[in-house]
């Protein structure tokens, strides 16, 4: 990526979905496949350019320390241009956004694109906005690509319209809005106590803020928390978060699954570049409150799946207990821990937007009988008949498959062996119990409190999901096979697949992210790769002869 | 003109917050578009107030100290435009949901 046409690799994975999405808008709404077509194949290139741009994060440069790719937008240097920085945490990030882009938007070829218009480019401009979040290396710019995909998961959260899809999504949309705004406070602050958005140059900057200023900084980077911690869902902060993705649409819900991990991913970066070891009288900060937050949000996550009644309301409450473990495990702060913490992010994820697939399509059936509800009592009678013959009926093959599907799912979310889920809370439990390797010095108060929790929430997740699974695929009152499409089982299976692998390919995999997370802990090559990086010699600035 | 300023800022976000919590959709949009009307008082006054003093540069530089702070001016540009598209996508919203569930409370049903 030194040279040549490969160093605009990196702006891709926004301009990409923007110009496929604006152009999709030209297309007629009645040739879905054509824009099925085009968006399928625009996420295609999307996961290949983000594993393009992974490999190349991965790469060992000469010092040993970590390649960090720069892009001058406008090329302008560093503090004073707008840039694009990708490390080995954005790659990670961008080929995970990649990995569920395209299984829901093939899942949405069975039915759903067909709920209401520009259902392609509204997920376009989704995964823009996600991955500019992704890429960006300063403050404003993360509000406006956070805006940009807010604005699209609006219209998302919507799709499909119905009385509980408004209703949810006007609370949905409220709340992120008044968490902009937070978003926007925050940043003021910043700039005005600062004089500076970049991120790198904060880093540099923040250490030499004076004494009487602190107090400003400090309000101000604890506003940005909170508008991102309403995105990660933290408690109490996440009261709309499982009615809201319990609402929308299945293949919508499950490109969802990402968007908590856009807050948790800012938080990341966030608090270990402008408040790592570095930051002087600054370090630390609000690292205490992430762990304690994180802590109470697994809690109240836990009590939601043991209470949820339906499957798409248990599923949103594991999303809660997914992004309060992750940001317990930032808070401790401990590069094996995080490592861990990036490795869960990930497997839950992919297990998360599998499952909100798997849902719809067993619970798709079962939606009719509320609109009817004369009819539960009417067949009473006739099952009684029916009743010896069961024993024994054969399980269809369709409830097979998603059963199989089912397991799966709760294994990873769970945290059981075999599959990766059980790996990450290893490394985390591993880590948070031999602080500086084996053997090492003595396990923190947050450490205690956090071995337990992450027990029993695992244990509440099996508990609450083999309940559910009983219920609905082993023994329903009135077995009802759902009518799945072929097109709508592969996604699921491409989920799951990826689950699995995580797991075979363990020990890279884990390497890769211990190695991210260890980059993250010592931001210097970060933030001096951002300030150094040259401009490109223009026609205007080439020397003369 | 910092206490106008921030007296006009508190009274802003004040009654902002306070229609926020009504439990009538059109309260929570007036109250939306107060508190950014507020929140965007608040950006611009991050560049330090200043009175006669041009954001961008003229032809005679006389050294930076002579110009505003044109970064918060920019900001608040952006910050305006992408508020107004979110209030209006809101809008729709609040209709949709008058039209769908025959009220205008918050929660599509009145309190029992």
């Amino acid at each position: 990526m030194s040279g040549g046409w490969t160093i605009h690799l990196m702006v891709a994975p926004i301009l990409l979905p923007l110009v496929v999405g604006a152009l999709l808008l030209f297309v007629n709404e009645r040739r879905r496949r054509l824009k099925a077509a085009f968006g399928a194949a625009s996420s295609v290139a999307l996961l290949l350019v983000a594993a393009a741009l992974l490999r190349f994060a991965d790469l060992p440069t000469e010092a040993g320390e970590t390649a960090t790719g720069v892009y001058l937008l406008g090329n302008w240097p560093a503090p004073f241009g707008i840039v694009l920085v990708v490390d080995r945490l954005s790659a990670l990030m961008l080929l995970l956004t990649a990995v569920l882009a395209l299984p829901a938007q093939v899942f949405a070829l069975g039915r759903w694109h067909r709920a209401a218009p520009h259902f392609h480019s509204l997920f376009q401009f989704l995964l823009m906005g996600v991955n500019g979040a992704f890429l960006t290396g300063d403050l404003f710019n993360l509000f406006v690509f956070f805006e940009v995909m807010l604005a699209a998961s609006y219209g998302l959260v919507l799709h499909g319209s119905g009385r509980r899809r408004v209703k949810a999504g006007m609370h949905y949309i409220v709340i992120n809005l008044v968490a902009s705004f937070f978003l926007l406070i925050g940043v003021a602050l910043i700039y005005g106590v600062t004089g500076t958005l970049n991120m790198a140059d904060l880093a540099v900057r923040i250490p030499a803020v004076a004494p009487e200023d602190r107090m400003l900084l400090e309000a101000g980077a604890a506003i940005l928390g909170i508008a991102f911690l309403t995105k990660a869902g933290m408690w109490p902060l996440n009261f709309w978060l499982p009615t809201a993705y319990a609402a929308a649409a299945a293949p919508v819900a499950a490109m969802f699954a990402i968007l908590t991990k856009v807050g948790v991913y800012i938080l990341l970066r966030l608090s270990l570049l402008l408040f790592g070891e570095g930051a002087g009288a600054f370090a630390g900060f609000g690292a205490d409150w992430l762990t304690v937050g994180g802590m109470l949000t697994v809690v109240f996550g836990t009590l939601g799946v043991l209470a949820a009644r339906s499957l798409g309301r248990l599923t949103g409450y594991c999303v809660l207990v997914s992004s309060g473990t992750v940001l317990a495990a930032i808070g401790i702060e401990d590069p094996a821990v995080a490592g861990g913490a990036l490795f869960y992010l990930v497997s839950s994820t992919v297990a998360l937007s599998a499952l909100f697939l798997l849902v719809e399509l067993l619970e798709r059936d079962l939606e009719q009988p509320e609109d009817e509800p004369d009819q539960v009592f009417a067949d009473v009678e006739e099952d009684l008949e029916d009743e010896e013959d069961e024993v024994g009926v054969p399980v269809p093959a369709t409830l097979a498959v998603l059963g199989l599907a089912f397991i799966g799912c709760t294994l990873l979310l769970a945290g059981l062996p075999p599959l990766g889920g059980f790996l990450a809370k290893f490394v985390m439990l591993g880590a948070v119990l031999n602080p500086g390797g084996p053997g090492g010095g003595e396990v923190s108060w947050q450490g205690w409190l956090l071995v337990p929790l992450l027990i029993i929430s695992g244990l509440a997740t099996l508990i609450a999901m083999m309940r559910a699974g009983i219920r609905r695929l082993w023994a329903p009152p009135e077995p009802i096979v759902p009518r799945v499409l072929i097109r709508e089982a592969v996604p699921v299976a491409m989920l799951l697949f990826v689950g699995v692998a995580l797991t075979v390919l363990a020990e890279p995999v884990m390497r890769y992210m211990t190695d991210a997370a260890t980059a993250l802990h010592a931001p210097t090559s970060y933030v001096e790769t951002v300030l150094g990086k040259e401009r490109l010699p223009g026609p205007r600035s080439a020397p003369s002869p | 003109m910092e206490l106008v300023l921030a007296l006009g800022i508190g009274v802003l976000v004040g009654s902002g917050v306070w229609l926020l919590l009504r439990p009538r959709t059109y309260q929570v949009i007036i109250g939306l578009s107060l508190i950014s009307y507020a929140v965007n008082l608040f950006i611009f006054s991050m560049g330090r107030l200043r009175v006669d003093a041009p954001p961008i540069l003229g032809p005679a530089g006389s050294g930076p100290a002579a110009y505003a702070d044109p970064v918060p001016q920019a900001l608040v540009l952006t910050a305006i435009v992408i508020g107004f598209a979110t209030t209006a996508l809101f809008l729709v919203v609040l209709l949709a949901s008058r039209g769908l569930a025959d009220t205008d409370h918050v929660d599509g049903q009145e309190r029992r």
